[in-house]
């Protein structure tokens, strides 16, 4: 109870330290999920519209991307930054931009497959219509792109709150670094095991209200899209 | 014939059953002890090496977890553990003075050394205590990696820092990680930096840092073990406990200490009385 109570004053007091990690936490989360978006959206529209020779095969190397493990992404990620690995001379090991790059590698197959499921159920009547005015490939594009914006947003908040609940592979990256690469999963996880809680406790409850206003948005589009 | 048979078969079955029932009588009652250690001792490998002897020389199950040395001690007010086995004087002094201790067995010891880049940009090599490697090192703005976790090694480090009067947290080239002495050293590899360690985990990690500085006073470190009182959790295993303090001061652990690493690294890794 004492330490629900400080774990409270904690919040309430803005701890500078605290405020730090979640802020490093949000540009963390904001640029991976922004990154994994760009790429992920135009690709999935481009596997959900369209049939092609290699299309079940493709299907198939995305569903088992977006199954990855998040350790294993971390680790594959680590032998490519790390100073006797191919990337090793960028320095990358250890920074932000380390997370970033991990966290894409996690989040654009999700969004990617999300999309391209969306997509592939919109995809003949935006064909018709787009035929019939017609629009450009890359114009269809945008027009697919209009057209599920709703659904889009909801995929893009997931992979949001994928993002800002990983752990494994930014803890490998990006080390926990004091100031610098501590972000709130990695925090929890170290405060608790130096038994100090009430730390812990504070950025968890942070963490669970962001996870839960995102999950509450992704839902409320669900239930528009649904009955739309 | 018959009879003799049957006679013979009775002794025999009788013989088996009151044998199984002394063998009962000797078992422990309980066989398990709840050993919370650190992560650097852990890391080095010494534990492993023992168990198996402390096993099968006394018949308990020894239950090993490590954690940083604030974590580890803190078992013990949670009744998590039967015994301790850290390296932070303080701490553990502490601990007794809040009567959850019995009381504190050193029996090893090892130092502390720094370890770096070969270049050494910040010139550690052959100062003459540990706090003028730190000074060196802030006065060069070298690159030093920190547990960052309240650990024994991470007081160990403060306490150093404090001796020159100097706060290095928020410092750039300050790089506090927050967990285990496996780790750092990683980070060290990765980062090229310097850090502080105790020699036994250095030996058995697989890095490409130099040596550079080593037994000097100021960084000679203390093992001690504390068997947890029973008073406050009923079921710890206090006469487990009491054994493996018991067997761990033995002539013949100490010897299998002090051989430790030898034929692996040329040299000792834990030193003894």
């Amino acid at each position: 109870m004492q330490t629900l109570l400080e774990a409270f004053r904690l919040l309430l007091g803005a701890d500078p330290e605290l405020r730090q990690i979640i802020t490093v936490t949000l540009q963390m989360s904001l640029l991976s999920t922004g990154i994994s978006a760009l790429l992920g959206i135009p690709l999935g529209v481009l596997i959900g519209a369209n049939d092609f020779k290699a299309k079940r095969l493709v299907n198939r190397l995305l569903h088992t991307l977006m199954g990855l493990p998040p350790v294993v992404a971390g680790l594959i990620v680590f032998l490519l930054l790390s100073r006797s690995g191919p990337l090793g001379s960028l320095k990358l090991l250890y920074s932000v931009a380390a997370m970033v790059i991990a966290q894409v590698v996690l989040i654009t197959p999700i969004i990617t497959g999300l999309t391209a499921n969306v997509v592939s159920i919109k995809a003949p009547l935006i064909q018709e219509t787009a035929a019939g005015i017609g629009l450009s490939p890359f114009r269809r594009m945008l027009y697919t792109i209009y057209e599920c914006r709703v659904p889009f947003v909801s995929n893009i908040l997931a992979g949001f709150g994928r993002a800002i609940a990983e752990v494994g592979a930014v803890q490998m990256v990006g080390g926990n670094v004091q100031f610098k690469t501590r972000i709130m999963t990695t925090a929890i996880m170290m405060q608790t095991n130096m038994g100090h809680f009430e730390f812990a406790i504070a950025l968890g409850i942070v963490l669970l209200l962001i996870s839960f206003l995102v999950n509450l948005l992704v839902g409320r589009i669900q239930e528009k899209t649904l009955s739309a | 014939m018959k009879y003799v048979f049957k006679k013979f078969l009775f002794v025999l079955i009788l013989g088996v059953m009151i044998l199984s029932l002394a063998a009962c009588a000797k078992k422990i009652e309980n066989p398990v002890i709840r050993l919370s250690t650190t992560t650097s001792v852990n890391d080095s490998g010494l534990m492993a090496y023992l168990q198996p002897v402390f096993e099968a020389d006394t018949g308990y199950t020894l239950e090993v977890t490590s954690a940083g040395t604030g974590a580890a001690i803190e078992k013990g007010r949670t009744g998590d553990a039967d015994a301790l086995l850290v390296h932070a004087k303080a701490s553990e002094e502490a601990f007794i003075g809040e009567g959850f201790g019995e009381e504190r067995v050193p029996f090893m010891y090892n130092f502390f050394v720094i370890v770096g880049p070969e270049a050494d940009p910040a010139g550690v090599k052959g100062v003459a205590t540990a706090a003028e490697a730190y000074q060196k090192i802030a006065d060069a703005g070298a690159t030093f990696i920190s547990r960052g976790d309240d650990s024994g090694t991470h007081k160990a480090e403060l306490k150093i820092w404090g001796a020159l009067g100097y706060d290095p947290t928020g410092q750039p080239w300050y790089v506090s990680v927050g967990d285990s002495m496996g780790r750092v050293l990683t980070v060290a590899d990765e980062m090229v930096a310097y850090t502080f360690t105790d020699k036994a985990t250095y030996l058995a990690h697989d890095n490409a840092l130099s040596l550079l500085l080593e037994e000097t006073d100021d960084m000679k470190n203390t093992y001690a073990m504390i068997a947890i009182k029973p008073e406050r959790y009923p079921d710890t295993n206090y006469e487990g406990a009491q054994a493996f303090i018991a067997w761990m001061t033995s002539e013949k652990a100490l010897k299998l200490i002090a051989e430790y690493g030898v034929e692996e690294y040329g040299e000792q890794l834990f030193f003894v009385p």
